[in-house]
């Protein structure tokens, strides 16, 4: 799926000035971690961050596995939620025995906890790839998350665990009660995972990741397991989960088995493919759009999920290297010159697809809310949903913006191919 | 206990049979086109709503015909449009787009039904108890479903062994470029093939429909069972499935039946400890942990013997 993106984009040979480039962009990512909570400072907005903090964490942990080692696991809030579990005990052991641990250091004993079940479990996992270990991670998954509802004394049955971030032992005079405070504990940790979860992959092991993900045999031959390196990215990838559950446990000051269950492990993969495998920034990208939706879509529309479901199959079917893999195709365009001869067809093609998304939009929104009967307001205009007119209307935008669409969209391709043909003659395509 | 034993192994092959029919239609599916198809769970409900739906429109009977012709319609129109154009990016992405699609399928189900199960019933025909034994009336519809569930197993088998569709069939399945080059569309076979599992799937929707709850978190639910299941017996061996499904419908059923705890055999010996994982671990009673069972099952074959009981295949 990523193979035929990801040789392409990791270009080992860097031109000059591609190294301050490469610094340049970690201290703006950084530097804009520091400045966004004073820019949008209120209580939703740092709620927001938080939550999109833990998810990006998440999403590249998730990314070692899918985008850098090929294995597509439907059980990776396992790791998760027990990193969750983990950080929740850990903060409740400390509080009760006054160990002088500070909050920061927590989330080292949810990634510890995601570890450890990690090198427990993997061993049996990672011994077959593709689709076998994607439906053994799925049955792994449902055990731990139906275990979790049994053994009430660790996992605190339905109602969860819950512990007091403020209790623990004061770092530097913060508290960690006020959420900045913690948004800035989950952006340190979210700083440091994603520079170790990089430099992972710049090592010999995540090279070796990647062969074992497009070629096993022949990276048996030259000498190494693929068995033993699908096992230790298996065992990073649960690290960094757990890190990821460590810091839910700090944010919602509860851990419960939602965090180990199946949507979880669907959100995950939703956010990772949707954002790109093939870069790293991909993950991130995706984690911030999805919980962005998330949030956003929670509160307009009942049928969030149903929004999600499309998009992904929308990408999965036409874009699969994700919105990563569309944006950086148009690099050697740039660096071609070339962009500006498409940009008009994408501007013709806005219309139509619009429309259709509309048309898409409302025939969904009304299915949702005929039984209800409240009227759907979309961009000021409001429909009713059990008036002929709205059906009519949705059946026009739908067939009609679909129609359209698939005419500019050809035309757009056209455009590419020109384009690309001019890049490639440039000497910009690989 | 002797009554315990016999109707729980009753319902136990009743399950089991009802497994198989899933699993059947995904293993064919499978090793046919080599993706592992995440919706089959999903038309498998999409066959109980489509059978309660037309049951109160027409009645059962033609519900039970009609559902399965409408979900096998919609696996084709998936596999023509959807999975047909996502091949050339690799079988982790088919499997993504099942996956998205079984998202996509719970949604509508429970935006058009609503989350709440639904009053799918017994048809009048079938309401009378088959037979009493030791004093349990057992249902007759329970016993039709088993029927229904051994025709299919059988005419299964008949076609893929005995008849000359079964044969092109099976030998798409392994050499899909001679099956074509011998003149047979190979890939109106690959529809047909994925139209007809989800057929099957649908029609163990429709019949278990009114037995089980139909709701729309159903698929979710069973879902996940289904794949253990065919992993179990060994991914693309139907007589796998077939054992598979049975040891996994009769053991879970015994596990739901059974009371008993570690606690309640070996009470005298009460270790005595707080609450700790030993104790919660000493007090489950057998049916509590019934719905981990099944991956418990599979946790141990992977162990025991990584490609299934009757897979050949390694990976």
């Amino acid at each position: 799926m990523t193979s035929a993106t990801t040789s392409t984009s990791k270009a080992t040979v860097k031109p000059a000035g591609g190294s301050v480039r490469f610094y340049g962009v970690w201290l703006i990512g950084i530097a804009a971690l520091i400045v966004l909570p004073m820019i949008f400072s209120s209580g939703g907005s740092l709620t927001s961050f938080s939550l999109i903090g833990i998810a990006i964490v998440f999403a590249l942990s998730y990314n070692i596995l899918l985008g850098q080692t090929g294995l597509l696991s439907f059980g990776h809030a396992v790791h998760y939620g027990l990193g969750g579990f983990a950080a929740t005990h850990m903060m409740n052991a400390v509080v009760s025995h006054g160990w002088p641990i500070p909050l920061p250091f927590i989330p080292l004993f949810g990634g510890l906890g995601g570890l450890v079940f990690a090198m427990i479990i993997g061993w049996v996992m990672t011994k077959r790839a593709g689709t076998v270990f994607a439906m053994i991670s799925l049955g792994i998954g449902e055990l731990v998350a139906s275990s979790s509802l049994i053994l009430r004394s660790v996992f605190g049955g339905e109602s969860g665990i819950t512990t007091d971030r403020t209790a623990l032992p004061k770092l530097l005079g913060w508290s960690f009660g006020p959420q900045l405070q913690v948004y800035y504990l989950i952006a340190f940790w979210l700083v440091l995972s994603a520079i170790a979860m990089y430099a992972l992959t710049r090592t010999p092991l995540g090279r070796i990741c990647n062969a074992v993900r497009d070629n096993p045999e022949r990276v048996q031959f030259i000498g190494y397991d693929p068995h033993v390196v699908r096992y230790i990215a298996f065992c990073f990838a649960g690290f960094f989960a757990g890190i990821a559950g460590g810091l839910a446990a700090i944010n919602f000051e509860i851990a419960n088995s939602a965090y180990l269950g199946a949507i979880q492990s669907g959100l995950v993969l939703f956010s990772t493919f949707i954002g790109g495998t093939a870069f790293f920034f991909g993950p991130i990208l995706g984690a911030i759009l999805v919980t962005y939706l998330q949030l956003g879509l929670t509160n307009l529309t009942t049928a969030w999920q149903l929004y999600f479901g499309i998009i992904f199959i929308g990408i999965v079917m036409y874009a699969p290297g994700g919105i990563a893999g569309l944006l950086m195709m148009h690099r050697p365009l740039i660096r071609a010159g070339t962009l500006w001869t498409v940009i008009p067809s994408y501007l013709v093609a806005i219309v139509p697809t619009v429309a259709l998304a509309c048309g898409v939009i409302l025939t969904i929104e009304t299915v949702a809310r005929f039984a209800g009967g409240d009227a759907i307001n979309l961009f000021g205009i409001a429909f009713n949903p059990t008036s002929p007119v709205t059906w009519i209307a949705a059946a026009i935008l739908v067939v009609g913006g679909a129609f359209v669409a698939r005419l500019t969209w050809r035309r757009i391709a056209e455009a590419w191919d020109r384009a690309a043909t001019v890049a490639r003659d440039r000497g910009y395509l690989a | 206990m002797l009554e315990l034993i016999v109707i729980s192994t009753l319902n136990g092959v009743l399950f089991g049979m009802l497994l198989f029919l899933l699993s059947s239609g995904l293993t064919v599916i499978f090793s046919m086109m080599g993706v592992l198809n995440f919706a089959h769970a999903s038309f498998y409900m999409l066959g109980a709503f489509f059978g309660f739906q037309l049951t109160k429109w027409l009645g059962f009977w033609p519900a039970l015909v009609l559902a399965p012709l409408l979900v096998g319609a919609i696996g084709m129109v998936v596999e023509r449009y959807g999975l047909r154009n996502t091949h050339k990016h690799g079988h982790v992405a088919e499997l993504l787009l099942t996956f998205g699609l079984a998202f996509a399928i719970e949604e509508i189900v429970s935006m058009i039904w609503g989350k709440s199960p639904l009053d799918y019933r017994v048809p009048a025909l079938l309401d009378f108890p088959a037979f009493t034994i030791f004093s349990t009336n057992y249902p007759a519809y329970k016993i039709f479903m088993l029927a229904v569930s051994v025709i299919i197993f059988v005419a299964l088998l008949i076609v893929l062994k005995r008849t000359r569709v079964g044969l092109i069939v099976q030998a798409a399945l392994t050499h899909p470029h001679m099956v074509g080059h011998l003149g047979h569309n190979v890939g109106r076979v690959f529809m047909a093939v994925f139209g007809v599992g989800s057929a099957l799937a649908a029609i163990a929707g429709v019949i278990a429909g009114p037995a089980l709850v139909t709701q729309s978190d159903m698929a979710a639910s069973l879902g996940p069972i289904l794949f253990v299941v065919i992993v179990f017996g060994g991914l693309g061996s139907l007589p796998g499935a077939f054992i598979a499904s049975l040891v996994i419908g009769l053991v879970q059923t015994f596990a739901v039946a059974l009371d008993g705890s570690l606690a309640s055999a070996f009470g005298p010996l009460d270790p005595s400890t707080g609450p700790s994982v030993l104790s919660d671990i000493w007090n489950v009673t057998i049916a509590q942990v019934a719905p981990i069972v099944p991956y418990m099952l599979l946790v141990l074959i992977l162990i025991v013997r990584p490609m299934g009981l009757m897979g050949t295949r390694e990976s």
